[in-house]
């Protein structure tokens, strides 16, 4: 799906909800954040850098100061949910010592200590997704990017997720999430841009789900 | 650093051994690879076994008039070890060619009798000639053709050379040696080519069923190095196991072609096997550790840009 015309800025600490139908740009929009996709006209400032201008080493330690959670998890399946949070860890250069410090303070933060050693296909959908966002905090991120975090979860689990997500914020990491859950998005009472066809038609304070 | 390729060589172990039968599959594809190169060296070996002894079966015989004396023939035999092309130069003399001939003719009555009705030695003293290769025959007979010091007097002391008669059958294993030579080598050639490509290929495949995982180490901030790495050591541990199963494999199949095989090509493959562990175990470790490790180098390197 192709943006056009899409300029919006969030300062720090904000809570942005992006939603839309499926095929809107909302993973589009993640992607050109993430850099992972590259745009065909237009600028992606971090922190008044051009993330798209960035050399690789640069790239490299921008991500690290973003967290990402999936839809899908995407966690390394080789590796249990302690190791899954350490590789985010030991990626940025942390010491032995600090990972055993911190590892089991985040997995307790998401109710996983009783699960640290299971590997991911071990983990029931709610869990794998608190493990995603265990690992996603672990580095204490600027921003965390959450892609449609609640999509393969029941409401019980999506609930969950969203109030952890909550309370990272409230501690002052900046969220941007998309989804098109839109209990979710009423619940949180946050400011909501609403992507069609690849535009913004609206971009609200305390939005609600409009679509 | 030392810290980062601790992490790095652990979580390549942890991946080998976590993988399960993606690496058994693994092993299994580059075991075949280094079962065909060993098997291509004990070919070889065997091939040349082979061909050593058809060239130790070429030799060219100087036969000498009767009367020569012992002195001049030894003279000859000396001036001929002189030569580059010759490797050994074996004498026998009038007698002993007498004696040989009756050996060899023992059970044949009408013939030994023909020989005793002629009331003397018929034949000659001759010196055996081997060259260092069987292609060095035809420069070794020109020798005799142009050289004049084998005359005595106005008489040459040379009675023939039998290089002519033989000229057709040398030539043809000439031929045949170096024909085979070049066969074999291109044959190894191409089955080490494509057993190369097998196992490029399936690591290729396996780092690709991977790619993703690679997509989520790169979002996560990790390094290129960090991200590599771990795959790279992997792909050395497919080689260092495959190198292992492959020298055991040929400890048991060695014995059978020793026990088999030893009358047919000539050589005893499990005592070569044996002679030349420590060498063969090195080529199978070298082949399997930088074939697994480039492999996966290369196999990665394309999802890690940007």
């Amino acid at each position: 799906m192709s943006l056009e015309d899409v300029t919006f800025s969030i300062t720090q600490g904000e809570f942005v909800s992006i939603v839309g139908h499926s095929g809107a740009g909302k993973t589009t929009l993640t992607k050109l954040i993430l850099a992972e996709e590259a745009p065909t006209e237009g600028t992606v400032f971090f922190e008044s850098t051009n993330i798209h201008t960035l050399s690789n080493r640069d790239l490299t330690n921008f991500r690290r100061k973003v967290g990402i959670v999936f839809q899908d998890f995407r966690l390394l399946p080789n590796r249990t949910a302690y190791e899954n949070i350490a590789f985010a860890m030991e990626s940025t250069g942390k010491s032995d010592i600090e990972i055993m410090e911190d590892v089991p303070h985040v997995l307790e933060l998401v109710d996983l200590a009783n699960r640290a050693f299971h590997f991911p296909h071990q983990l029931s959908g709610g869990e794998k997704q608190r493990l995603a966002i265990a690992r996603a905090i672990i580095t204490s991120p600027e921003l965390i990017i959450a892609d449609e975090p609640t999509g393969n979860l029941d409401p019980t689990n999506a609930k969950e997720v969203i109030n952890i997500l909550k309370k990272i914020n409230d501690l002052g990491t900046t969220i941007i999430l998309t989804t098109h859950n839109s209990s979710v998005i009423d619940q949180l009472k946050k400011r909501v841009i609403t992507l069609q066809d690849g535009r913004i038609i609206r971009d609200e304070k305390e939005g609600k789900y409009m679509i | 650093m030392l810290t980062h390729s601790k992490r790095i060589i652990r979580s390549g172990y942890k991946n080998f051994i976590r993988s399960g039968f993606t690496s058994v599959a693994s092993v299994l594809i580059m075991t075949i690879t280094l079962f065909v190169i060993t098997s291509l060296i004990f070919v070889q070996v065997a091939l040349n076994s082979s061909l050593n002894d058809i060239k130790e079966k070429v030799d060219v015989t100087v036969y000498f008039v009767q009367d020569t004396s012992e002195a001049d023939i030894l003279g000859v035999q000396s001036a001929l070890e002189k030569l580059p092309e010759v490797k050994s130069v074996t004498y026998t003399s009038s007698e002993e060619a007498l004696n040989q001939f009756k050996d060899k003719h023992a059970n044949d009555y009408l013939t030994l009798q023909a020989l005793d009705e002629l009331n003397g030695n018929p034949l000659g003293a001759t010196l055996n000639i081997k060259a260092k290769d069987p292609s060095q025959y035809e420069s070794i007979s020109n020798y005799f053709e142009n050289g004049d010091a084998f005359s005595k007097g106005t008489l040459t002391i040379i009675d023939k050379v039998d290089y002519h008669q033989n000229k057709i059958v040398i030539d043809r294993l000439n031929a045949i040696i170096s024909g085979a030579q070049k066969l074999g080598f291109v044959f190894s050639l191409i089955l080490i080519l494509i057993s190369l490509a097998i196992t490029f290929n399936t690591i290729r495949l396996i780092i690709y069923m991977s790619r993703e995982e690679i997509g989520v180490m790169r979002l996560v901030g990790a390094g290129k190095k960090y991200i590599q790495g771990p795959f790279i050591v992997s792909g050395v541990l497919v080689g260092l196991t495959s190198a292992i199963v492959t020298i055991l494999l040929f400890i048991p199949i060695s014995i059978w072609l020793g026990n088999q095989m030893t009358d047919f090509v000539g050589i005893n493959m499990f005592t070569y096997y044996k002679d030349n562990f420590f060498q063969l175990f090195i080529i199978m470790l070298v082949s399997g550790v930088l074939l697994g490790g480039i492999s996966s180098f290369l196999a990665v390197i394309r999802y890690i840009k940007k």
